[in-house]
């Protein structure tokens, strides 16, 4: 019986392509290997109703297709079993909620130590800051936004004027420390997208979303946006490097300091020099 | 298996009400082109839709050939793809599936199988086939206009859909929303009537748990269509007047290429949850019409009674109220407030349940049946396992925490064309092939007929199948080209050139489709009034096609539910719905 057996085949076919397709996701670089397992969770749950449904599906379809003679049953309810089937798909159901709703709690919980750097998103390059060595981040305003200092931050903000601010350059982060990724757009939603990194959020300009995680592994990971932005929306790169604590300690010596960048820059330096010699 | 009983004939009292006056036609013009005819209006809405949709698969060709290939056809840039995708997404979503299921299905079928002669307002029903048409106008002339049709992806998110860093941001997003609003003023023209008609036209003995499960599909996606559209309503009228009028409904303050923009205050993640609130019923107002006509097609063509009937009809109303509260799993990662996060992955995955019941019981009404693997029971088939699939996927993302890593890749696309747009194109398809012969009095032809569905099905499962892995990967959508990555090996742009090669074989069978449509017109075997001895009422008109007012002298007189196949005893497999019960005693044996 061909149809049968290309309908049985299509199942077979779907879940030997899963097994051998060289197209799996990227070897994972943050915490969140809980969120690969949910995956792998609902990957079983899900391919194992697909095959069933799929696999009856075509055995009726082999034993029951039109013969001379042939007359179907006549059975219109069968309470028991549609009740049976109902509370076998809610514990299915609940199989893979519950493990979603537990990892959800773990990703929407940010731990108290995590330090906070920020992602701003504009048309169409990345741009970061990091606290200072004061540890905080200074406050900023989309109005603010010049010539001189693109990111907006506030000129008269004394927590923002040791920020670093990288603009147009790589990311560098220290591998096992817990980091709050604070992201900003000034202009349309961009979203902030490492694949390695599984976590992701979308930028709101006029707000300020987040996500948390920490680097297990040290490597150069592309940074992409997963919202549309416009033209060059599939040209919006950068790079994230996570490192060691050493060498991420060197590339921080190397970056400017928004009381360097901005026009205060001179008086700054020289008050930083005079002081400090 | 018999536990419960059907009460399946009951007598019918007599007329008591005397039939209201058509409109009758008086001229060439008033029948076939201002015609208020609900079967005419069907047409109307279908070959539109169908035209339009001619556009979409054309784009979708063209996005294909940029995917697969990318950098070798000159003539589509960054731009045009946006623009592509944007007007593929639109026009298939609204356009299509909704003017096709509703405004073609709706129309022809509402009237013959609930038994009336026409819609209840059939001056309404015309005026919405014409605005309709306008808005479908309106939206094809967005390729003419000065910087072209819109780029701002199929969901229209603002700041970006109204600002210059997206393509058509002149008159392409103006008239996209200009557009939808008349789409919207249409369909609730077109909506109040199939609602009314359902409520007040049944004929006698037509009560609402013997309506066929078509009807309830209909009937219930029509309802939700009147309750969804008024959101996407105002987020259309208030973006309008955010690109028009400089308001800033949905504009913060902002700064786009180092100038200060004049915007302030708006949220852009409000228009997000307008759009979703319409967007998510969206999916089940195409899908659930979808539903219910799979639902006959399998019960018809396996010669069996739908499988726990009653249940099918809870599951749609089930599904249908439910899918106002999951909108905001588009919105996982839209920066609303995570705690959202934990009901809406609850409800979606709630929804989850009497969707799974509707499966069951397709795949129990083939269990013993007698499967006729004609055409039309083909498509239903191929319905099943991509519908099983696409929904199955939706698990993923509906989890909250497991749509984190897929949002916004080629997993999500892969997902929503499987689960809405092809399973329910292979529904549109295999009620074509079902009805075809209602419409024109002859049979499609059937060998181009199978070709057809073995090319559509096959090739789209080829299609959106391994994509899904390619979202996996982590490959965005909305790319035009991902260039240099890291994490995308050459294995995956080779995946991409096989899914082109057969994204435009699939494109050339439908070709072979029309070729049907238009030869089997002229050419197709004669069909009779009810060549697949079908129980429901638009089977049984004194003329096929169907005259105007449906019924001849006197309506039809419904005496048992829409399944009556293979009842034990009876001399045919099948019972029309406005058969009487001539031999009481017989029937007495039945269950």
């Amino acid at each position: 019986m061909a149809v049968a057996l290309i309908l049985l085949l299509v199942a077979v076919g779907s879940v030997l392509f899963h097994i051998y397709s060289p197209w799996w996701w990227t070897p994972i670089a943050t915490n969140w290997r809980y969120i690969d397992d949910t995956i792998n969770i609902t990957f079983w749950i899900t391919g194992v109703v697909f095959f069933a449904v799929i696999a009856f599906m075509a055995y009726c379809v082999y034993r029951f297709h039109h013969k001379e003679g042939r007359q179907a049953a006549y059975n219109p309810e069968n309470k028991r079993l549609e009740w049976w089937l109902s509370i076998g798909t809610a514990v299915g159901v609940a199989a893979m909620l519950a493990p979603g709703l537990f990892v959800w709690h773990q990703f929407v919980t940010v731990p108290a130590d995590a330090t906070e750097i920020e992602v701003m998103g504009q048309q169409w390059q990345w741009s970061f800051r990091l606290p200072g060595k004061d540890g905080r981040m200074g406050t900023s305003d989309v109005r603010k936004i010049g010539s001189e200092n693109p990111m907006g931050l506030n000129p008269d903000d004394p927590h923002g004027q040791d920020d670093l601010v990288i603009e147009s350059g790589d990311l560098h982060l220290p591998i096992g420390k817990p980091v709050k990724v604070l992201l900003r757009s000034v202009d349309v939603l961009h979203d902030f997208y490492v694949p390695e990194f599984r976590a992701k959020m979308d930028m709101v300009p006029g707000t300020v979303t987040y996500f948390w995680m920490t680097p297990i592994r040290t490597g150069t990971f592309d940074v992409l946006c997963a919202e549309l932005c416009g033209v060059a929306h599939a040209q919006m790169r950068a790079k994230v490097i996570v490192e060691e604590e050493s060498e991420y300690r060197a590339w921080l010596e190397q970056q400017r300091t928004f009381a360097e960048l901005s026009g205060r820059s001179a008086v700054m330096r020289a008050t930083y020099r005079s002081g400090g010699e | 298996m018999v536990d419960v009983p059907y009460d399946a004939v009951t007598d019918v009292p007599p007329a008591e009400v005397a039939e209201v006056d058509l409109y009758h036609p008086r001229s060439w013009w008033t029948k076939y082109v201002f015609s208020q005819d609900a079967k005419v209006i069907a047409i109307q809405y279908s070959l539109t839709a169908t035209a339009i949709g001619l556009v979409a698969l054309v784009l979708s060709w063209l996005m294909r050939l940029q995917l697969g290939f990318p950098g070798t056809f000159s003539f589509i840039d960054a731009s045009q793809y946006l623009q592509f995708i944007t007007m593929h997404g639109m026009i298939m979503v609204i356009y299509l599936l909704t003017a096709l299921f509703l405004g073609g299905f709706g129309n022809y079928l509402i009237p013959l199988m609930v038994g009336a002669r026409d819609m209840v307002f059939p001056y309404v029903n015309m005026l919405s086939y014409w605005v309709y048409l306008l808005a479908v106008l309106v939206l094809a002339s967005t390729f003419f206009v000065p910087g072209g049709p819109t780029g701002a992806g199929w969901t229209l998110y603002p700041p970006q859909a109204i600002l210059s860093g997206t393509p058509g941001q002149d008159w392409g997003i103006i008239l996209m929303l200009s557009s939808l609003i008349l789409f919207i003023i249409g369909f609730t023209m077109g909506g109040l009537n199939y609602v009314v008609t359902v409520l007040q036209a049944r004929t006698r003995g037509m009560t609402l748990m013997r309506l066929p499960l078509t009807v309830w599909g209909i009937f219930t996606a029509t309802i939700m269509a009147l309750l969804a559209f008024p959101a996407l309503f105002v987020a259309c009228v208030m973006m309008l007047f955010d690109r028009v009028l400089a308001t800033s409904f949905f504009m913060p303050a902002l700064v786009q290429m180092g100038e200060q923009m004049k915007y302030g205050g708006g949220s852009p993640l409000l228009f997000q949850h307008l759009f979703w609130f319409f967007g998510h019923p969206e999916v089940y107002i195409v899908a659930l019409p979808a539903f219910g006509i799979v639902s006959d097609l399998i019960s018809t063509h396996a010669r069996k009674n739908i499988f726990g009937y009653r249940m099918m009809v809870w599951a749609i109303v089930a599904i249908g109220a439910l899918s106002f509260i999951v909108w905001a799993h588009h919105m996982y990662v839209s920066g609303m407030h995570p705690q959202f996060g934990f009901f809406f992955a609850t409800t979606t995955l709630i929804i989850a349940i009497p969707t799974a019941i509707k499966v069951y019981n397709w795949v129990l009404t083939l269990w013993r049946g007698d499967i006729h693997l004609t055409v039309p029971m083909l498509f239903a088939l191929g319905f099943i396992i991509t519908f099983v699939n696409g929904g199955l996927t939706g698990l993923f993302l509906g989890n909250v925490v497991v749509d984190v890593p897929l949002s916004d890749t080629m997993f999500v696309v892969a997902h929503f064309h499987m689960v809405m747009g092809v399973a329910p194109i292979l529904v549109v398809l295999g009620a074509i092939y079902h009805w075809y012969p209602k419409l024109t009095g002859r049979m499609l032809d059937d060998v181009l007929g199978k070709f057809h569905f073995w090319v559509t099905f096959l090739g789209a499962y080829l299609i959106f199948f391994p994509m899904h892995y390619l979202g996996l990967l982590g490959f965005p959508r909305r790319y035009h080209d991902i260039g240099e990555a890291a994490f995308i090996p050459s294995s995956a742009h080779t995946l991409n050139a096989f899914i082109t090669v057969v994204a435009l074989i699939v494109g050339f069978a439908q070709m072979v489709f029309l070729f049907n449509l238009v030869w089997s017109l002229f050419k197709g075997k004669p069909s009779g009034g009810n060549p697949w001895r079908a129980t429901t009422l638009e089977w049984q008109t004194p003329e096929t096609p169907p005259g105007h007012g449906n019924w001849g002298k006197e309506l039809p007189v419904v005496y048992r539910w829409a399944y009556d196949y293979s009842v034990p005893g009876a001399e045919q497999d099948f019972i029309p719905q406005n058969q009487p019960p001539a031999r009481r005693a017989a029937q007495g044996a039945l269950p």
